[in-house]
């Protein structure tokens, strides 16, 4: 009981001590900490315990990828390919391509021709993740109908496509955010389909949306002709001022292949507009259409709104051209950022939104704070009426402990909030249990007969077993809470998880510590509780 | 310096005979309980129900009830709950999932900050949609089914078979009841209402442990006595440490109800309220299971000698 090595109460010590400057960082300003950092050497950490966002406020954005959007536009493209592979093959359809909700049918006019369709059309079924991706999986079910040929995604083939949907969203998302100039936004991907947004200081979260929730999908494409098979045509609206206008459903060039846009003002009008550069790929490809068809209008689309239709008065070949249509300053450059930052793959909707102002949040510090304190005091009051010396032992591994939990919070960079501090406050009562323990123990042995030295060694040999598993009972619950709650309730789970093991440390190792100290000093001839 | 104490020294009570009286009165809240949940049902927040909850404070100091009412159900919006919470100031709307799906939410969030932005300061805004709410559920649920069985099979490893079923009746029992609380009390019940029940199953737990640990103690040291009477001398001899942490949670989280803000209000409740079940159902309601399932000293003959005759020098009379 008595004996440990210098080197323990050694390591301890300077344990609080890593801990003390781990943790004083995150009480002084955030100016001061810039301006420590720049004399201290770099080996001291200075760093702040992470608020979360509903203490320091913010928005919180979870954004989901609307699968069906994914599916699609992938059925959009197969589409495209197939007509191109029949006009490829010259094989004559009767009733164009019948689009169906998760994939294609060909009705091919000629049944003889129907076998070579169906060779040539099992071609456009991939390996799933490219030709070279060691293909478990294709991404088409091909297969003869009596009438043509049935082309069907796989649902491995949507599956892969929703992953690459939500990474490329999050590349996208990444550059219209940094093109707004909104610092510390966090981005990142959440579960199978999600995409959850963290922007520290937002409140009105309008124009955020405005900006992210927009696919921006550039399209160009033919006015349609009076002479067009109703089922190549599509009528879409005008983006301003109402009204609709039909269009060829074929896409001639999209968004793709743009490399650049940038807000300008037209020549002749001198009204705000978009000047954008294409690729060689899609300037070559917007040259080829432009030459085809000059004196036809060419629709720009937009997220399936038609921006404007002027006609083609002479081909475009230097691989840039201008969008106009009535903008407003603003609109031309959210435009331009954009049709920069690229197209979202697919159709990004808000699933669950949190905002919290900053009067908010620092409110609940405050009753957070209060709550701490008064709980705290309560506390350390009850355990020293009810422990005498041994109670001041406990109250001091209790400040030990909250220090432990604050400073492994800010190096683990784990995030503090209102839960958090609940679960922190919840701890302060649950740590001094070790130390019940211990103390009920000590007592009992003591009331046994035994002498004060051996009841101090009985007390904290017997209770050590109980402790330990009552606490892994504890921080089971803890660790469950973190695996599957979300948000908030992580924090809370964090910090008491966090709790448990500081305070096994600080009630059992500090307090045998003290106590063994206050004995070899004192040799009291009567357990003082 | 007299010291505090709560708990009366060296205590007898006779708690196993309160079986008699603890186990019908249990039985009877636990169904209670049930019924309330299937035929009232719990006041579930927009965590798991979905909807829109915006909490807006007056700039001018002091918030119109009735106007913010008569306004907020103009919007066309669907039925607006008008709730003042803390100050004069501070007024907390909530409304139903929205139809029209996940953009009908957002339809709903911009209509109410037209209408009370210019008088009003929007303190937070939460909308949760109903593909995220069921699925909040469903990980709540299977978060606490998943924490018990975790638990549980370290109590099987750690103690004999009897205890853990022990263990799982008296955490299903608090289970219960805090459930019945909810039901009761009409506490929003949110996410943090998930942190709180398992919070409280690990309390329960952290109870009943301490419990069984000193009756498999005192068991292996007294092998003539009847179980219920080693029960009861273990839970006697534990009772001091028992009331002692449960007061200083207790303290702890009397200040977090009254000082921790609204937001967390219904979680201090509902851990208030567990904190007690749980101090009761490890005493009245886990212990006595060893009795009916006939659990005697001699378990844990096979198991060990050396805790004998390390135990027989303490023994006394």
């Amino acid at each position: 009981m008595l004996r440990f090595a210098p080197w323990k109460l050694a390591s301890v010590l300077a344990l609080v001590a890593a801990a003390v400057l781990l943790v004083v960082p995150s009480f002084m300003s955030a100016d001061t900490v810039d301006a420590l950092a720049a004399r201290v050497p770099s080996f001291i950490p200075l760093r702040q315990i992470v608020l979360g966002l509903d203490l320091q406020g913010g928005a919180y954005m979870l954004m989901q990828v609307d699968d069906a959007s994914v599916v699609k536009a992938q059925v959009e493209a197969l589409r495209d390919d197939v007509r191109q592979k029949m006009r490829d093959g010259k094989i004559a359809l009767s009733g164009g391509i019948v689009t169906q909700p998760r994939g294609v049918l060909v009705r091919i006019a000629d049944p003889a021709e129907r076998d070579k369709a169906y060779s040539l059309l099992q071609s456009v079924s991939q390996p799933i993740g490219g030709p070279l991706a060691g293909g478990n999986g294709r991404t088409l079910d091909v297969s003869e109908t009596d009438n043509g040929v049935q082309l069907t995604l796989t649902d491995a083939a949507v599956a892969d496509k929703v992953r690459h949907a939500v990474t490329q969203s999050i590349e996208v998302l990444n550059r219209r955010v940094n093109a707004m100039g909104t610092k510390e936004t966090e981005i990142a991907q959440q579960g199978l389909n999600r995409v959850l947004i963290e922007v520290p200081g937002l409140q009105d979260t309008t124009k955020l949306k405005e900006i992210i929730g927009q696919t921006a999908k550039l399209d160009f494409q033919l006015v349609a002709d009076p002479g067009d098979p109703p089922n190549e045509v599509e009528t879409l609206p005008m983006q301003k001022g109402g009204g609709t206008i039909t269009v060829q459903k074929r896409i001639m060039v999209d968004g793709e292949d743009l490399v650049d846009a940038q807000q300008s003002f037209d020549q002749q009008s001198g009204e705000p507009d978009v000047t954008f550069r294409f690729n060689l790929r899609g300037g070559q490809k917007f040259g080829q259409v432009t030459t085809e068809n000059v004196g036809r209008p060419f629709a720009i689309v937009l997220d399936g709104k038609v921006i404007s239709a002027p006609v083609i008065r002479s081909p475009i070949t230097g691989g840039t051209g201008q969008i106009t249509g009535n903008f407003t300053l603003d609109e031309a450059s959210s435009l331009a950022i954009l049709l920069r930052a690229g197209a979202l793959p697919a159709k990004l909707t808000v699933v669950e939104e949190r905002t919290v102002g900053p009067g908010l949040g620092q409110d609940s510090i405050d009753a957070g704070k209060r709550a701490a304190y008064v709980g705290a005091l309560l506390v350390v009051v009850y355990m020293i009426a009810t422990y005498g010396i041994f109670g001041i032992f406990a109250d001091l591994a209790l400040a030990v402990h909250i220090l432990l939990i604050f400073a492994s919070m800010v190096l683990l960079g784990a995030t503090l909030t209102l839960p958090g501090i609940a679960g922190i406050v919840f701890t302060i009562g649950m740590a001094v249990d070790s130390n019940v323990l211990i103390y009920e123990r000590i007592r009992e042995e003591a009331h046994l007969g035994r002498s004060v030295l051996s009841a101090l060694d009985a007390g904290f040999r017997r209770a050590f077993a109980t402790i330990v598993d009552s606490n892994v009972t504890m921080f089971v619950a803890a660790l469950i809470l973190y695996l599957f709650g979300s948000g908030a309730v992580r924090g809370f789970a964090v910090s008491l998880g966090l709790g448990i093991i500081t305070s096994i440390i600080t009630a059992v190792t500090m307090t045998r510590m003290m106590i063994a100290l206050w004995y070899r000093r004192l040799r009291p001839t009567k357990i003082p509780i | 310096m007299k010291l505090l104490r709560l708990a009366p020294e060296n205590t007898k009570f006779g708690f196993m005979r309160f079986r008699r009286v603890s186990y019908p009165l249990s039985a009877t809240l636990s169904i209670i309980s049930v019924l309330m949940f299937l035929f009232v049902g719990m006041n579930f927040g927009i965590d798991f129900a979905g909807g829109t909850q915006v909490d807006i404070r007056a700039k001018t100091g002091e918030a119109h009830i009735a106007d913010i009412r008569t306004k907020a159900e103009g919007l066309g919006l669907g039925p607006v709950e008008v709730q003042q919470i803390g100050s004069d100031a501070d007024v907390l709307l909530r409304l139903n999932v929205q139809p029209g799906g996940e953009q009908g939410q957002q339809t709903a969030i911009a209509k109410l900050r037209e209408a009370f932005e210019s008088d009003y300061e929007f303190r937070s805004v939460d909308s949760v949609g109903p593909s995220v709410s069921s699925e909040l559920v469903q990980s709540g649920t299977l978060g606490v089914v998943v924490a018990i069985i975790a638990v549980l099979t370290y109590l099987w490893f750690r103690f004999e078979w009897q205890f853990a079923v022990g263990a799982i009746i008296g955490t299903m029992h608090d289970l219960l009841l805090t459930v019945g609380f909810f039901c009761v009390t009409q506490l929003e019940f949110n996410q943090t209402s998930i942190a709180a029940i398992l919070t409280i199953v690990g309390y329960s737990l952290n109870e009943t442990v301490v419990v069984l640990d000193r009756i498999r103690e005192v068991m292996r040291k007294y092998k003539r006595l009847s179980t219920a009477e080693i029960i009861d001398m273990s839970v006697n001899a534990v009772l001091p440490r028992t009331i002692m942490t449960a007061t200083t949670v207790f303290l702890a989280l009397l200040a977090l109800f009254f000082l921790g803000g609204h937001v967390i209000r219904s979680f201090s409740a509902a851990m208030i309220w567990g904190i007690f079940v749980a101090t009761y159902s490890s005493v009245f309601i886990c212990s006595p299971m060893l009795i009916y399932m006939g659990v005697r000293s001699d378990v844990f003959d096979r198991k060990d000698k050396d805790a004998e005759t390390a135990a027989g020098a303490d023994a006394k009379a």
